[in-house]
């Protein structure tokens, strides 16, 4: 897959804060449809690669391009219409607490689109369903649901405008492995019923394996393994290896760790 | 030299809040005058800060109505100037202390409360998610509270004028024994139109202050709880200093010949 035949593709994308170098190149492209998972320690860089996709963050170096065209630099209104072909679930779900379900599920609609709040009352009641949320949920507010809920009202939030692409920024995290499950099935499903492409960042080897067809491990700002899923047990990169089966001991030092 | 290190690291932070504070101010006007605005939160702030600030500030009014009418009443009896009382009081409320002291009110209540919410919204990634949403934060945050601070401050003040000036009443006429009609054509006959004008003038330019305060530190707040903490402490204090510098910048471009 090349650049610019890529739905996403990143090159050479820097980023530092300070002194710390966060992203030091990074390369990786992600094909049309296609559910990429990337994963790594924390402290990687994983979120601030996600977030200088959206256009969050702005990188110091490299090429960030959306079917071709080049995002680093866009102004607000070419950034807005980006941004409308995007769904993103954040972390934290980051629902907006003053709001109802059904608004926080609409938002997008009613901002970005200017849809009629009935109408988008409709579609956000239609997206609950498909996340396996009643109607009655719609009207509760997000302090009154618990954490797997909010990841379901996240998910129905970030895939009720139909977008092209969707970003899942540690979607299993804080969740029992019940929930996760529930999680990880969810989007699968809406990412293949949407026709989606989807960029998901994680350290649960799990919810990796569930989601992707792709993986890629990023390690110290770059990209030091890329390919499929069902490859990934016997990559033969030791970085890799050691992620995947949790151990403590190989080539990742842990700052933690006494020295 | 390690004891100018700190100094000047001190000094450059100063500087480098000073521009960030200008740039934000000068993107948030540039945002007030551009559509859309966003009316239904603009009413929604207009009631948090206008109306729901009332109590507060009617409290404040009638107290320190009456303790000027009271300490007024003392000191002027010392060299038998009692009748200049109501002129005191209703020009001290409307010129000064009913602009300041219901700006101070409102920056301690709405301030802090801006700055918790857009704080929070900031550490859990609720801004972000905005941005993600096609919505400029700018708009849908600080715009309406800007708007909502510029124009609720002066009715807000114009409410404490009354309160104010009927505590001076109460205490003048039921515990200094005046005359109710004297002292209130006393009043009436020393307040002219530029009296209440400057204090709305003032009160326009803390609202906007406070609301610009509250929404900067709140936009800006980073570290979870103890970031979002900092920023209401900031909010307040900065929002505080400022009317107080304000105001005496306005009273002599507003009274000096």
């Amino acid at each position: 897959m090349t650049a610019a035949s890529a739905k996403i593709a990143l090159s050479g994308v820097t980023k530092r804060f300070g002194t710390k170098h966060v992203l030091n190149g990074v390369d990786l492209q992600i094909g049309r449809a296609e559910s990429l998972v990337v994963i790594g320690g924390s402290g990687t860089g994983k979120s601030v690669m996600l977030k200088c996709i959206l256009g969050l963050l702005r990188p110091e170096a490299g090429s960030i391009t959306v079917d071709g065209r080049e995002t680093v630099g866009l102004g607000t209104r070419d950034r807005e219409a980006l941004l409308c072909r995007i769904g993103m679930l954040f972390q934290g779900a980051a629902l907006f607490d003053s709001l109802p379900v059904w608004q926080n599920v609409a938002f997008g609609l009613i901002q970005g689109r200017h849809m009629q709040r009935r109408q988008a009352r409709d579609v956000a009641m239609e997206k609950l369903a498909q996340v396996g949320l009643g109607p009655d949920v719609g009207q509760l507010f997000p302090a009154e649901l618990s954490g797997g809920m909010q990841k379901r009202v996240a998910l129905a939030r970030a895939i009720a405008t139909d977008p092209e692409i969707i970003f899942f920024d540690e979607p299993t995290t804080g969740l029992d492995p019940i929930m996760a499950d529930v999680i990880n099935e969810l989007i699968v499903k809406c990412v293949k019923t949407l026709g989606a492409t989807a960029l998901s960042i994680t350290h649960d080897m799990a919810s990796a394996r569930k989601i992707a067809d792709n993986i890629a491990m990023i390690y110290q700002g770059r990209i030091i393994w890329h390919g499929p899923a069902c490859d990934i047990d016997r990559c033969g990169e030791p970085h890799v290896d050691q992620f995947i089966n949790g151990r403590a001991d190989g080539p990742i030092r842990m700052q933690v760790r006494a020295a | 030299m390690p004891l100018l290190a700190p100094v000047g690291r001190s000094f450059l932070y100063f500087l480098n809040t000073c521009g960030n504070l200008a740039l934000f101010t000068a993107v948030a006007v540039s945002h007030c005058v551009r559509p859309p605005i966003y009316a239904r939160l603009v009413l929604n702030q207009m009631v948090q800060i206008g109306y729901y600030s009332l109590p507060v500030v009617g409290m404040t009014a009638v107290f320190t109505g009456m303790v000027l009418a009271l300490q007024s009443y003392t000191g002027f009896a010392r060299f038998q100037a009692e009748s200049a009382l109501a002129a005191v009081v209703v020009l001290s409320i409307t010129r000064e202390l009913g602009p300041v002291l219901a700006g101070l009110m409102v920056a301690g209540r709405i301030g802090a409360a801006m700055a918790a919410e857009i704080g929070t919204m900031r550490v859990t990634e609720q801004i972000d998610a905005l941005t993600t949403l096609s919505t400029n934060p700018m708009k849908y945050l600080v715009v309406p509270r800007l708007i909502a601070g510029l124009t609720m401050l002066p009715l807000l003040v114009l409410v404490a004028d009354v309160v104010g000036v009927f505590g001076g009443f109460i205490v003048a006429v039921y515990r200094l024994d005046f005359n109710p009609a004297i002292y209130i054509g006393n009043s009436w006959d020393i307040l002219e139109p530029i009296d209440v004008v400057s204090g709305l003038i003032k009160a326009a330019v803390f609202g906007f202050l406070i609301s610009l305060m509250g929404c900067y530190h709140g936009y800006y707040s980073r570290g979870g709880a103890e970031g979002v903490g900092n920023a209401t402490t900031n909010a307040v204090v900065s929002a505080s200093i400022l009317i107080l510098m304000s105001n005496y910048l306005l009273t002599g471009l507003l009274f000096t010949e």
